[in-house]
């Protein structure tokens, strides 16, 4: 390298993976804020416990495979899986099951797989499938409810500590309810859509915490898109199907969830922007990238509407990602100076 | 084919030609049932003697079956075996019987039990043939119950629970809790569970082999530091 030449330009990329992935973990603030805001500080402890767990995880694996450890670790790739993990997961959640997701998200989602690059699945939604498949009570039952629902205080810090360290069963029961899509979907059966609304986990537009949250995750996500981090293209597609199945498929509210609530409830816009668009997992083709953005915002639909999970970005995004690989082989653009693109997967010529 | 010793048999069983670890066979029943260790050992010793009747069966039957219908007379054996094998565990084990339910008669469907037939039983004598479906078996049991307290401890914090179904009412105490107030951890329970702990045994087996021929090799060439090349050209005078 010494007695190489360059030759002009001599620009500087300024987009290094490490640099990109800290802009990535900066844009999503503006969402654990809100979500401490309202919620309590569960979300911010997760946060910190899962981004520790994957960095440590990450150091000893690289150490056991004889890898640079302080080289691979500044890429922060880990520290994004573990705060995308900390956001995602309930904020009262246990602790372990904050370690057992970042550990197995970092050590089998990741490094088995030749790590950094090389995952074919989204790291911190496999640590997420494996905690909910695993531990459906615990995951169920810890989602924090706002102030704004409950009408009183939400768990201050010491109460958030007992519940998520020492497992303090009184704090949860105080300060824990359901979600709203958990809600919608399963009492929309006895009542209208019009008495549902009323009740206190929805308390109309703007009123719960989980809108405002969204809502700040896309405010996130469109800082990433100015920044040239993502490009439009899965977050657009994957919103519009969703919105697209919910007008045609479930226009009658008092039968299926609003599209309001399906946009900006749960994790849609977390998934949309955060989680869908792992430039490692996701597709990379423009339109490869419709079509799968496309097909997360329909399984999401799908699994939201008649499956046993009230959200599914998790699972959307896991199915998907068996599929890029796929999609990528038939959707490669025209390289210029070749007449055809050169699609499908046949090998050689 | 060269004849093996039946120590170099044993090894191939146990070790180096796993069925479980290396062949990759039965994995059907190997992922489904292996959630504890009794169900584990259970199907092992279902298997182990369906194995080794076959073999014996097979190999006694070697020189008077052509080879165009030798699958089918093979695979009539092995279901004959296996219905014995039901019966028996019917008889005597039948908590178990129904635990196991329908990866009992599946037995029949294990291609390590169809792949000793065709590959060593039918080729070697009695013996031989014997003495492999006694390791092979072996070998594809104690993966089998490796998996089961891998996934037993994992998923339930328990290990040796529900003995009793096999060794009887004395067995019923056996259990031994690891951790009490443990959650259950479903997905070392459910099917992808045994998935991930099955590629954790294979790793192990792997990082063993590696090591013992890092070993053999260094113990092969000894060469001292400071030592001379031979010389091959010139004249030694």
């Amino acid at each position: 390298m010494a007695l190489l030449t360059l030759s002009s330009p001599h620009a500087h990329g300024p987009n290094a993976t490490s640099r990109i992935m800290l802009t990535v973990a900066l844009a999503t603030l503006p969402g654990l804020a809100v979500m401490t805001w309202f919620f309590g500080p569960g979300t911010l402890i997760n946060v910190i416990l899962a981004g520790l767990t994957a960095v440590v995880c990450e150091a000893l694996v690289l150490k056991a495979r004889k890898y640079p450890v302080g080289f691979f670790l500044k890429d922060n790739t880990a520290l994004v899986t573990g705060v995308l993990l900390g956001l995602a997961l309930p904020p009262l959640a246990p602790w372990w099951i904050t370690v057992i997701a970042t550990a197995f998200a970092i050590i089998f989602a990741k490094q088995i797989y030749g790590g950094m690059g090389n995952n074919p699945f989204n790291p911190a939604m496999i640590g997420y499938a494996l905690v909910l498949v695993s531990f459906p009570v615990q995951m169920t039952t810890n989602w924090a409810v706002s102030f704004q629902m409950s009408g009183s205080e939400v768990a201050g810090l010491t109460d958030t500590l007992r519940a998520i360290f020492a497992g303090s069963a009184d704090v949860a029961d105080v300060y824990t309810g359901a979600t709203p899509l958990d809600d919608y979907k399963h009492l929309i059966s006895k009542e209208t859509s019009d008495e549902l609304l009323t009740r206190a986990t929805f308390n109309g537009w703007l009123n719960g915490g989980w809108e405002w949250m969204n809502l700040a995750f896309l405010a996130g996500g469109v800082f990433l898109m100015l920044k040239r981090i993502i490009t439009w293209h899965i977050p657009v597609s994957m919103l519009a199907a969703l919105t697209l199945c919910s007008l045609v498929f479930g226009w009658d509210h008092d039968l299926y969830t609003p599209t309001w609530l399906h946009l900006f409830s749960g994790a849609t816009m977390l998934g949309a922007f955060f989680i869908a668009t792992d430039p490692v997992s996701a597709s990379t083709t423009p339109k490869g990238k419709l079509i799968y953005g496309a097909g997360i915002g329909i399984l999401l639909f799908v699994i939201r509407t008649w499956g046993a999970y009230p959200d599914a970005v998790a699972f959307a995004v896991l199915l998907m990602n068996f599929a890029a690989p796929f999609i990528d082989a038939y959707t490669q653009p025209r390289t210029y100076g070749h007449s055809k693109a050169r699609r499908g997967l046949k090998t050689g010529k | 084919m060269a004849t093996k010793s039946l120590s170099e048999i044993s090894l191939d069983g146990l070790w180096k030609n796993n069925p479980a670890l290396v062949q990759l066979l039965g994995l059907c029943p190997l992922l489904a049932v292996t959630g504890s260790v009794v169900n584990a050992l259970g199907l092992g010793l279902a298997t182990m003697m369906v194995l080794v009747g076959s073999n014996l069966s097979v190999s006694l039957i070697r020189n008077h079956v052509s080879d165009a219908v030798r699958l089918p007379a093979f695979v009539m054996i092995i279901a004959s075996f296996v219905t014995v094998a039901e019966l028996v565990m019917q008889a005597f084990t039948y908590e178990l019987y129904e635990v196991l339910g329908i990866f009992i008669p599946l037995i029949v469907t294990n291609c390590a039990i169809l792949g000793r037939a065709d590959a060593f039983a039918c080729k070697n004598p009695v013996l031989p043939s014997v003495v492999d479906g006694v390791m092979m078996a072996i070998g594809f049991t104690v993966v089998l119950v490796a998996l089961g307290a891998m996934r037993e401890i994992l998923g339930q914090g328990v290990i040796f629970g529900n003995m009793d179904l096999l060794f009887g009412p004395a067995a019923a105490d056996w259990k031994i809790t690891l951790f009490s107030n443990y959650p259950d951890f479903l997905f070392a329970i459910l099917p992808p569970g045994a998935f991930v702990c099955m590629g954790l045994l294979i790793a192990v087996k792997n990082l063993i082999d590696a090591d013992i021929k890092k070993r053999a090799d260094a113990r092969k060439a000894p060469v001292e530091t400071g030592s001379k090349r031979v010389r091959v050209t010139g004249k030694i005078s």
